[in-house]
């Protein structure tokens, strides 16, 4: 190798290092902007981490006799059973939709996703003011077969598994039908080909290969039933969720608290690696691009039993709760409640702030990755899109004990005295730490759509890092922007732990609202606050058919 | 005077692998070169590097005289005076052609740039189309536009990547010379990046054959036909069959079925050691002569219009291309006269070791 001479470069060499040195400064800058991220969301789960050892002596036998052991028990046989009925549901329902054709098919393809739309404890509450003992449904069996009617409690573990299966199986039905859409008809035909039966294709062709996509939805299902609080609250079933705010604003002990959310946090690092690996391995698994099956039709009476099997799902999920909702909001009217008018501003307040914020962070994070790409970035992303697997109620705890520490410790180092604890920060910071993953994905995936010879000619064009996110980065990711602002907004709208733990004194939403009322028992009060949640809920269903119909906007090579 | 473009022995390489190794060339002023290879040949790592996307590994890149890329030390793109058309034109698609062409000009006021941006379209032939959108635009006129916006800012290199490819056959030669045409005209020094030959010749003064990392020749687009450096550069460029053959002392070729006068080769070329050599037969040194004694047998042909390719059987075993007038049409096993007529012989060393 030529020794590098340095000699005989003149007046040109400072010059040139200078610039040299802003390109290394530009990429040092958002690496840096990276990890900054990174530790914004990690911070609290570490704090939490170093307090896995210290409830309250008090406590801890009363924890680990009476509290731990019914916990543990109710939160893995819930998850098993919302596992189970919602791979069999969204599985099965998915399978029927993408194979074959039958009356309402059409409709029900995107029908299905309505309980989305429908927030868990929502349709819970309405599930035990229908079936509780004193509700119609008993009554009237009661004035059928006779007052000593007996039936299985309502509010059990397994009635929350109903309630949450039925919630969650659209995230099954959604991964499976993409899973068994792009295997297209070929891998059926050569299976139906090589002798066999319709029905053994499926089981032995069709549902191995969509085992990675099955799995994922099955994970993103699991997750978000350990992360669930509304819904078991109205089943009065302990969980860890359950059990972590009754420690803190029951027993108040936020070191019990913290306990057992570090606990769930563990759990929530287990699902979240699991899940990464799974992502990977689902790539392999897709050959190729097939077009989607037109599907076959059925014949005779049986396409009816199709059209029956997806309009009970839709009754049971959405149509029924629904309607009761619209009736319990007519019969209680009683003009316009300022309380709910109240929740319902601060609400769409909270949503807004907090989808500018995530949005605004997922842009930074997005572009930092692309601007300096490395190991160090990749991982830092990484941990700052973790939220979506960790519980709310394990973050908020973890925000908060986050939040008193630098409280403690920060007016003592920088001679000012400022608290953000309990403030507006303290649940924007929770809610960005949540839903920065929901925000991250629509902006990268818009992101991986503007090519890279895009970026290397606005260099060459003589735009730094600066400039090029201004003004070729922003303009084009437009409309990935709005999409993650909403699906960010809606999240946050309907979320119920995170707001009920960290909300600043007196900042009710409508979630907290029907938390207090359904609580209370009082089903008719809290079904207009629900019918506005479910109203704003359609808005990223919308989204999210459209983004399955068009395909990727502008298009940066000419078509050739 | 100093090169417009100057690369002292540049590596370049990602993860270990060096992809581009110890790359010499130098550009002057107001000339178009051209890299030519393969595809994976390091041609467009090279560009990038000389762009200033890629780190060099070792050696140095000036550009204008100025040092901008050594080990350790890259000065980045946005920094280097230099213009780039992309293989995708790379467009921006939220503007319109007139804003992307002043895309570069920014530092510029308002009514200088827009002044420039109405100048640069019309050099390339698209007045009056400043408020179109690019995807309104053809494939061709995207690549104009993309041309303009790489000259207006005037720099010091303009760098052109595969520049052609995403275009029909026909629209790619008679824009490919329109180009070089208007490089000239504006006294512009460019380098393209091309796998194409008819792209490279079409275009350049000085053409670089790039294989494996390495440069194999930096010639003028003649020489490199004729007078190819190695196997590599002859088996690349044109079309030609290697014939194992025996160089006399005397400086003639015998070659399986006859003996070849070594004639017209200047000092430039010399001929390599007497012993077995490998001799390339372009289809033009093979003629077709119904007078003549020796025949060959025909094993294929392939219609091109004025010419018919032959792929003939020499004796010996041997077999050869002839380009033969299409009026000569000659059916498949028969046997037609032909003669050679090389008027410079291209001879390596064999490499054959038993």
């Amino acid at each position: 190798m030529p020794a590098i001479a340095d000699a005989g470069l003149g007046g040109t060499a400072p010059l040139a290092l200078t610039g040299a040195n802003s390109g290394e400064r530009q990429r040092l800058f958002w690496r840096a902007v990276v990890l900054l991220i990174a530790a914004l969301v990690v911070a609290p789960l570490i704090v939490l981490l170093t307090r896995i050892g210290d409830a309250d002596a008090s406590l801890i036998e009363h924890l680990l006799e009476h509290v731990l052991p019914r916990v543990f028990g109710h939160t893995l046989l819930l998850t098993t059973l919302v596992a189970g009925a919602t791979a069999a549901l969204g599985a099965g329902l998915a399978w029927l939709i993408s194979r074959y054709r039958f009356p309402g098919r059409d409709v029900f393809s995107w029908a299905l996703l309505l309980p989305l739309a429908l927030p868990a404890y929502v349709l819970a509450f309405v599930a035990v003011g229908l079936l509780d003992f004193a509700g119609p449904l008993q009554t009237a069996l009661r004035a059928l077969f006779g007052p000593d009617l007996r039936l299985p409690p309502v509010r059990s573990v397994g009635g929350a598994a109903l309630v949450l299966s039925l919630s969650f199986y659209p995230y099954v039905y959604l991964l499976c039908r993409s899973a068994f859409d792009s295997q297209g008809q070929r891998a059926m035909e050569a299976a139906r080909s090589l002798g066999l039966s319709r029905r053994q294709a499926f089981w032995r062709v069709a549902l191995p290969m969509s085992r990675p996509w099955l799995a994922a939805g099955l994970l993103l299902v699991v997750m978000e039933t350990l992360a669930d609080f509304g819904t078991v609250s109205v089943f009065n079933v302990d969980t860890f969720t359950t059990a972590i705010y009754k420690s803190w604003f029951g027993l108040f002990s936020l070191g019990t608290a913290a306990q057992l959310a570090s606990l769930l946090l563990l759990i929530g690092f287990v699902l979240a690696m699991t899940e990464h690996r799974l992502r990977g391995r689902a790539g392999y698994w897709s050959t190729g691009r097939s077009v989607a099956a037109p599907g076959e039709p059925i014949d005779g009476a049986r396409r009816w039993l199709a059209t029956a099997a997806c309009l009970g799902v839709l009754l049971l999920a959405f149509l029924l709760p629904l309607a009761q909702l619209v009736v319990w909001a007519t019969s209680g009217w009683t003009g316009v409640d300022v309380v709910s008018l109240r929740a319902a501003g601060r609400t769409l307040l909270l949503g807004l702030a907090a989808a500018g914020l995530v949005v605004a962070t997922a842009l930074l994070l997005a572009y930092a990755r692309r601007e300096s790409p490395g190991r160090l970035t990749e991982m830092a992303a990484r941990l700052a899109t973790l939220g979506y697997a960790i519980p709310g109620a394990v973050l908020a705890v973890g925000v908060f004990v986050a939040l008193t520490l630098a409280d403690r410790v920060l007016p003592a180092l920088t001679g000012v005295d400022w608290r953000v604890g309990g403030t507006l920060v303290a649940i924007l910071l929770a809610y960005v730490a949540r839903f920065l993953a929901v925000g991250f994905g629509p902006v990268e995936a818009g992101m991986a759509r503007i090519g890279r010879s895009l970026d290397d000619a606005a260099r060459v064009l003589g735009a730094g890092s600066r400039r090029r996110l201004l003004r070729i980065h922003l303009p084009l990711l437009t409309p990935s922007l709005f999409t993650a602002a909403a699906l960010v907004l809606v999240d946050v709208m309907k979320e119920m732990p995170i707001t009920l733990m960290t909300r600043p004194f007196g900042w009710d939403t409508l979630a907290v609202r029907i938390f207090e009322l359904t609580s209370e028992g009082q089903w008719e009060a809290a079904a207009l606050p629900s019918l506005a949640l479910v109203a704003t809920g359609l808005l990223p269903l919308s989204l999210l058919n459209r983004q399955a119909e068009t395909t990727p906007i502008r298009r940066s090579t000419p078509p050739t | 005077m100093t090169p417009q473009l100057e690369l002292r022995s540049a590596s370049l390489g990602y993860e270990g692998r060096i992809v581009v190794r110890e790359l010499e060339l130098r550009i002057e002023r107001g000339s178009i070169a051209c890299l030519l290879g393969p595809s994976g040949c390091g041609k467009t790592t090279a560009l990038r590097g000389i762009a200033g996307f890629e780190p060099l590994l070792a050696g140095e890149i000036l550009i204008a005289g100025r040092s901008v890329s050594r080990a350790g030390h890259t000065l980045p793109p946005e920094a280097r005076r230099i213009g780039m058309v992309f293989q995708d034109y790379a467009l921006f698609p939220h503007l319109r052609a007139g804003d992307n062409v002043g895309f570069g000009l920014h530092r510029l006021a308002a009514a200088e740039r827009a002044r420039r941006v109405s100048f640069w379209l019309e050099v390339v032939g698209l007045g009056g189309m400043a408020r179109a959108w690019p995807h309104e635009l053809s494939g061709g006129q995207q690549q104009r536009v993309a041309l303009a916006r790489a000259l207006a800012p005037e720099p010091d290199l303009i760098l052109l990547d595969e520049p052609f490819s995403n275009l029909d056959p026909e629209l790619r030669d008679s824009l490919a010379r329109e180009v070089a045409d208007l490089l000239r005209e504006r006294g512009a020094t460019a380098l393209l990046v091309t796998h194409d030959q008819h792209e490279a010749f079409a275009m350049a003064d000085h053409i670089g054959i790039l294989n494996a990392g390495q440069l194999q020749q930096w010639d003028t687009p003649y020489d490199t036909y004729h007078w190819p450096a190695n196997a590599v550069v002859a088996g690349f460029i044109g079309e030609g069959v290697m014939v194992e053959a025996q160089l006399l002392p005397d400086g003639a070729v015998q070659l399986p079925f006859g003996r070849v006068e070594a004639a017209g080769r200047d000092g430039r070329h010399p001929l390599p050691a007497p012993g077995p050599v490998r001799v390339l037969l372009r289809p033009d040194d093979v003629i077709h002569d119904d007078a003549s004694p020796h025949t060959a047998r025909v094993l294929r042909k392939a219609f091109r219009g004025a010419q018919i390719l032959y792929t003939l059987e020499l004796d010996g075993g041997v077999t050869a291309l002839s380009l033969v007038p299409s009026h000569h049409d000659h059916a498949i096993g028969a046997r037609i006269g032909i003669c050679i007529a090389a008027d410079h012989v291209v001879a390596f060393p064999s490499v054959r070791h038993e």
